[in-house]
């Protein structure tokens, strides 16, 4: 019998952890329990993107969006969808500003703005099958290149659709690709940084565990152009599900004739190997990146040389971040011209963002350039949780900056972020809102460079521990307005003097963020106090006489003894005593206990 | 004389020998030891010096530098808190206080029973999720202060 019906599990890290494969396994079981084992094909796909609503299943062809959805459910989605035909209500996402719940994508803001290219496969294939991809013009750019392309051909296709390196420093890909393939030597290198280190940033690991394939289809057209016959993955140790899948498809690719001796019998070989990272956030760093590689300590080296005329071995190589090689397929399939007409003159094509933090829905979002911060975080994101108001948004990670509500409108680009303060980065985008103190969030980001500060030159490592000193005096309230001055000298010096960006960069969020929010560093300084509540040497807990019904509660939960009173009495903290840990104010039923 | 005993398994002595000629094996060979024995000893790394004629110094400089290696075994159950930036806004934190005064133990440490030990990590990347947390491998998320009695003593 022929298929009726196709299930789309996801398969993604963040769906996972919510059981989904529980729910795939289920559905396979239920499936051939209610006699339409044969009617249906249950798929278990790359991230969906929509991770605030995971764990997700959709139902083709009626484009059925299913969210929230439990093992348990299985057995229903089949009887009532598959069999009788009816959708499944209470699982379908509800879109509130409608009432109504809904079942189409295309109906739901999350995905209205958006627009695919790198993510073009991800919860539509499995990643696990090659077939599915070939099916949607797969490895198709791989034949071209090596068929009817020769080397120039492809780096002017690149420079036409105008690609610059989605890593986060932009770089023009054509130029990069150029250099490498310039040099006389008989062996170069291809590489993949797949380090995703940037706290808060899951872009990467989505597309490679959503569709491998299109990472080494990108790759191996490098390969060719370039003259190279070996590639590297160097990839989180953390990402073990993304590994798995690279594997798999490596072993695919290799068996169907694409990667290997004697590609599709061109006569060019071309190989790939897996690498794996181990929690250095600065071997992000190309030269860094490729000392991991070759597996010594990730430090970075000098440039010149670049990686392109001495990399891996002192070989030239040839790296590209995984959103950058995902998109390589595409321009050369569908050309350059074609590319260049999405987003922005500065920065064509789209580009990949994890949007997390204190906004409604949380997930991947991938957005043509020149889309403002506003649609992001109100029309995708769906605004801020809990009525609350926003406050700040970061990209660029602990490299990039914070951005206040007057800048909301700038049109998202490389040039566009530099401009304001921040940076591209990888792409992740974390939302905070008036719950959220700056300077808190600025020592955050600090304490993160300076604990992964290789510690090979002076401004890095010692300029960002004198900065952390200053923000750590800043958060118990010695701090002075000499202090704001001693920031601006050092971080000045750790600009130009660091070795490699992330010395350059590391005062990035302290500077960006002492330039928006100069009262908040003010109410620190000079008040002694934070406005948000969040740095627990300046904030008291005080019990409203008025709400406080004398339950003890609080006292018999405070692990110091802080507080008094009898019951049924109003009861008082000690604020000498007091060690600001909150458990009284969580134990509270009755909404007494504040923070001052 | 007795045979001084066998620590590594022979798959993981094959799997020495396979990449011992390649070049840049190192980081690889220590995420290999690190997978079956939990964490890389003294002597494991003695043993690996020997097998593939690397310096100790040289295998040390590298265990130290990457914060993924272990040099001290973790508990029967270790427990991750990610404190990426995601999960540092909605609590994170407050999870790492919440165990400490569950089980006594911080960011580094180990029960005295060997049961549990806890390490903070930087984004597993299900920032949806956030805050989350780990126990051998199964991913919590959305995690609340109040659920951590109940996710603890599953592992009791």
């Amino acid at each position: 019998m022929a298929i009726r019906n196709y299930i789309l599990v996801c398969g993604g890290t963040g769906c996972e952890s919510s059981h989904s494969d529980e729910i795939y396994q289920n559905l396979l079981a239920e499936a051939e329990a209610q006699g339409v084992g044969d009617e249906v094909q249950v798929v278990k796909t790359g991230c969906f993107g929509f991770c605030e609503q995971g764990p997700i299943v959709k139902i083709l062809p009626e484009d059925s969006f299913y969210v929230q959805v439990k093992p348990q459910d299985a057995k229903e989605l089949i009887s009532e969808h598959i069999i009788k035909g009816r959708q499944v209500e209470r699982l379908l996402y509800n879109i509130d500003t409608l009432k109504q719940k809904t079942a189409k994508v295309d109906d739901i803001e999350f995905y209205k703005k958006q627009y695919r290219i790198v993510l073009r496969n991800c919860g539509f294939i499995d990643p696990e099958n090659i077939d599915e991809y070939i099916a949607r013009s797969g490895y198709e750019a791989l034949e071209k290149v090596l068929f009817d392309m020769s080397p120039d051909d492809v780096i002017a296709e690149l420079k036409i659709a105008g690609l610059r390196g989605r890593g986060g420093a932009g770089f023009p890909t054509w130029m990069k690709w150029n250099f490498t393939k310039m040099q006389q030597n008989e062996i170069k290198y291809v590489a993949c940084n797949a380090d995703e280190g940037d706290p808060g940033a899951y872009m990467d690991r989505s597309t490679l565990e959503g569709d491998p394939h299109t990472v080494i289809e990108g790759m191996t057209i490098c390969g060719k152009t370039i003259g190279a016959h070996q590639g590297f993955i160097y990839i989180r140790a953390e990402y073990p599900l993304a590994i798995h899948r690279l594997e798999v498809a490596m072993a695919q690719a290799r068996e169907y004739g694409l990667l290997g001796k004697d590609i599709l019998g061109s006569g060019f070989d071309f190989d790939i190997e897996i690498r794996l990272g181990a929690g250095a956030f600065v071997c992000g760093e190309e030269t860094a990146l490729l000392q991991s590689i070759e597996g010594h300590r990730g430090t970075p080296q000098p440039r010149p040389p670049f990686p392109a005329v001495k990399g891996l071995w002192q070989k030239p190589t040839c790296l590209n971040n995984v959103e950058t090689w995902a998109n390589v397929p595409v321009i050369i399939t569908r050309g350059g011209a074609w590319f260049n007409k999405i987003g922005t003159k500065d920065s064509p094509g789209t580009k990949v963002f994890a949007l997390t933090g204190k906004v409604k829905n949380s997930g991947l979002v991938e957005v043509p350039m020149g889309t403002t911060l506003r649609e992001i975080i109100y029309d995708i994101g769906g605004g801020i949780i809990g009525g609350k108001k926003f406050k700040a948004v970061q990209t660029g990670g602990p490299s990039g900056g914070m951005i206040s509500a007057e800048n909301l409108d700038t049109p998202i680009d490389f040039g566009g972020l530099s401009a304001i303060g921040s940076m591209m980065g990888s792409g992740s985008m974390i939302v905070m809102n008036e719950d959220d103190c700056i300077v808190d969030v600025a020592k955050f980001y600090l304490n993160f460079s300076v604990d992964e500060s290789c510690g090979k030159c002076a401004p890095c490592r010692i300029g960002g521990r004198s900065l952390l000193n200053i923000l750590e005096k800043f958060t118990s309230g010695n701090g002075t307005h000499e202090d704001i001055d001693k920031i601006k000298a050092i971080s000045h010096a750790m600009q130009v003097g660091s070795l490699c960006a992330l010395g350059q960069t590391a005062p990035n969020p302290l500077l960006s963020s002492l330039k928006w929010y100069a009262d908040e560093y003010e109410a620190h300084i000079v008040d002694k106090k934070c406005p948000a509540g969040k740095c627990k040497k300046l904030i008291t807990y005080v019990i409203d006489p008025d709400k406080c019904i004398g339950c003890t509660a609080c006292a018999r939960k405070c692990p110091v003894g802080a507080i008094s009173g009898e019951v049924k009495k109003k009861h008082t903290i000690d604020a000498s005593i007091c060690i600001k840990c909150g458990a009284c104010m969580a134990s509270c039923k009755f909404d007494a206990i504040s923070v001052h | 004389m007795s045979e001084k005993k066998e620590i590594f398994s022979s798959k993981l002595i094959k799997f020495i020998n396979e990449w011992r000629d390649k070049p840049g094996n190192l980081i690889m060979i220590l995420h290999q030891v690190q997978s079956e024995l939990g964490y890389v000893s003294r002597e494991s790394a003695d043993k690996v010096a020997e097998m593939i004629d690397v310096p100790l110094a040289k295998i040390y400089g590298v265990l130290t530098f990457y914060h993924f290696f272990k040099m001290t075994k973790p508990g029967d159950n270790n427990i991750q808190v990610c404190l990426g930036t995601a999960c540092y806004l909605k609590g994170g934190e407050s999870l790492v206080d919440e165990i400490l005064s569950q089980l006594g133990i911080g960011i580094g440490d180990i029960t005295k029973d060997g049961k549990f030990s806890l390490e903070a990590v930087r984004c597993i990347g299900c920032c949806g999720l956030a805050p989350v947390m780990t126990i051998g491998g199964e991913v919590f998320g959305k995690v609340t202060k109040k659920q951590i009695p109940g996710i603890l003593s599953k592992y009791l």
